[in-house]
């Protein structure tokens, strides 16, 4: 048996253990052991390449030991409600090493055959170093907007903190720069033209204070037709090598354009097919150097990332498509907020606590607001003291709560609630109607009636939790300001309404204050 | 590369988006995150690309600079993703406890 099979077996090795590492991330028991499983196939693959050549190590040894301490260090040191910027920058880190495995597969090759030796390039290492580039580039820069717009220092107006302006100001700086050194590197071409054109592009569209702008789905349309252009040159010119960096320059423009006009409620959606584009960008890696366990583990996170895609999708009630290109806003149609909350009531915390003592079932519906007031910790202490009572109290769960899938979720099981109380949306709205005390936590469009009753409203048919059934419904909200849909919500006006204006965090700490001295 | 073994590469890229599709399907919502951050893990599988160029192309004087520099960055930029993704996901999935 040759070194290479040996490889190749270690590899067939490493895809199962990923098989079964998804599998088990599927049941809550075996999660733990899955994740351990697929770091070990991850180690096994390492090993099993390091271990198959004969390598200058200093490179390799110095790439990993960076890598690691910067992995490690963030991954111990996040936040929990500053998960979802992660997920979207971890996703880049991916994306980004595809294009340039790509990359410098291809100047190798190049490299070789320009001096004379019989090299391999075939029409498959051509077509997967275009693909490679295009979705690595827009899984790159598209998870570059997804975590500044969700670490909230891109596309916004308000003062930004020292770290943020370093990040955005420096990454924009960085892009334009490279931009101008290659193009220059490249001399006065066309092609140099056209990359220092895209590289200009990205690092300006990165500094707008506002997600939209005029010409953006032009720009869109044209940023895609000239990266498929570049590739179908890129194919036919394969040595052309300044080529596939003018194609990762439009992709990167649009993976920007893209990303940059999704808002906070969409944000679940495209995280999700973020994740998708970096295991596919992997996946055509895979086949630019021929090497199966890239393949296999590539398309098995491609497909997990599309069938989570989809389920945000049905969760909204809204096509990919329509997430992608369209708007979501008020309509002609939106009736005025002020008309629908002429008999808004609002609610001290000594009142609410009064309704909570004499309530047998409470649920609490969280939502992004939650996560931003960091509320978690005092939402759990309430349920603790009302379950000390006797009082049943469980949490319903929308699937596209917060800014990524499964926000609440995590956010609920650092403050140590247990899993199995949080309630999936179609398992709780059955039996809302026997519900005493519904407790809205910083969540909007999720709760609103209007997505049930209204055809006419941008959320018609977006499955919601029912609140409104419940015999009493506390909102906590810092004001009656509308949600990403920007339409109001009736359910703020009903009779068994009480509105608690106040930051989340805050309310919940006042609440569990009036409760215990009630 | 012959032809039988681009078909041969093919057919591993569509059972195994099949194989994806199967297991992942009844993921309960408490679990996307894991599942999310677990799979992007997966993804920095790219590290063996840069492995194999970082180690072909660093040893040969030949080779341009900035290909050398690329497929160092390369590695740098699978590693975070791999090990960050790795630890993020178990130190999530440690706080998932039942009553």
């Amino acid at each position: 048996m040759s070194m290479q099979d040996i490889t190749n077996i270690v590899y067939l090795i490493a895809s199962i253990l990923f098989i079964v590492d998804l599998k088990m991330l599927a049941r809550p028991r075996t999660a733990v052991m899955g994740n351990y499983l697929g770091a070990l196939g991850m180690l096994l693959a390492i090993v099993a390449t390091l271990a198959s050549g004969k390598w200058d190590w200093t490179y390799i040894i110095l790439g990993i030991a960076i890598g690691s301490v910067i992995g490690a260090v963030t991954a111990a040191r996040v936040k929990m409600t500053a998960m979802p910027e992660m997920v979207g920058l971890f996703n880049g880190f991916g994306g980004g090493a595809s294009v340039l495995v790509a990359g410098s597969a291809l100047i190798a090759t190049f490299a070789a055959l320009s001096r004379g030796a019989v090299v391999d390039a075939s029409m498959q290492m051509k077509v997967a170093t275009v693909l490679s580039g295009i979705i690595g580039s827009v899984t790159f820069f598209g998870s570059y907007v997804a975590f500044g717009k969700l670490g909230e220092f891109l596309c916004v107006k308000w003062k930004l903190h020292t770290w943020q302006k370093v990040i955005k100001y420096g990454f924009s700086l960085a892009v334009v720069v490279g931009g101008v050194a290659y193009g220059l590197s490249l001399g006065i071409s066309l092609l140099s033209v056209a990359f220092v054109v895209s590289a200009l592009l990205i690092g300006g569209l990165l500094l707008l204070k506002k997600d939209r702008f005029p010409g953006m789905n032009q720009l869109k349309i044209v940023s895609a037709v000239l990266s498929v252009v570049l590739g179908v040159m890129l194919v036919l010119d394969p040595s052309n090598t300044p080529l596939f960096w003018v194609l990762v320059g439009f992709a990167g423009v649009l993976g920007v354009v893209l990303t940059i006009s999704i808002g906070g409620a969409d944000m679940p959606v495209v995280i999700a097919l973020l994740n998708s584009y970096s295991g596919l960008a992997a996946a055509a890696t895979g086949f630019v150097i021929s090497n199966t366990v890239l393949i296999i583990s590539g398309s098995l996170v491609g497909a997990s990332g599309v069938i989570l895609t989809n389920i945000m999708c049905k969760a909204m009630n809204r096509s990919l498509a329509n997430v992608l290109f369209g708007t979501m806003g008020p309509t002609s149609e939106t009736p005025d907020a002020d008309e629908v909350y002429k008999t808004v009531k609002a609610a001290s915390a000594e009142e609410i606590a009064m309704t909570l003592e004499v309530a047998q079932r409470v649920v609490i519906v969280p939502g992004y607001g939650m996560a931003v007031s960091q509320a978690q910790h005092a939402v759990r202490d309430i349920a603790n003291f009302l379950e000390a009572k006797g009082i049943t109290v469980e949490y319903a769960i929308h699937p596209v709560a917060g800014r990524m899938p499964g926000h609440m979720n995590v956010l609920l099981a650092e403050a140590d609630v247990p899993y199995d109380k949080l309630i999936e949306m179609d398992a709780i709205n059955p039996t809302m109607s026997q519900v005493d005390v519904a407790i809205v936590v910083g969540a909007n469009d999720v709760v609103n009636p209007v997505a049930r009753t209204d055809p006419k409203s941008p959320i018609a048919g977006m499955p919601i939790i029912d609140v409104d059934k419940a015999r009493t419904v506390v909102v906590v909200k810092r004001s009656l300001s509308p949600g990403f849909a920007g339409i109001p919500n009736p359910l703020f006006a009903m009779p068994n309404t009480l509105m608690f204006f106040s930051d989340g965090k805050k309310a919940m700490l006042e609440l569990l204050t009036a409760l215990k001295e009630a | 590369m012959p032809q039988a073994d681009l078909v041969m590469l093919i057919t591993v890229f569509v059972l195994a988006i099949y194989v994806g599709m199967e297991i992942i399907s009844k993921v309960p919502p408490t679990l996307h995150t894991p599942l999310m951050s677990g799979s992007n893990a997966i993804s920095g599988i790219t590290i063996i690309g840069s492995l194999i160029l970082a180690g072909v192309l660093e040893s040969d004087p030949q080779f341009s600079h900035l290909a050398k520099i690329m497929a160092f960055v390369a590695v740098i930029f699978a590693t975070i993703n791999v090990v960050g993704g790795f630890l993020v996901t178990g130190r999530m999935l440690k706080m998932f406890k039942r009553k």
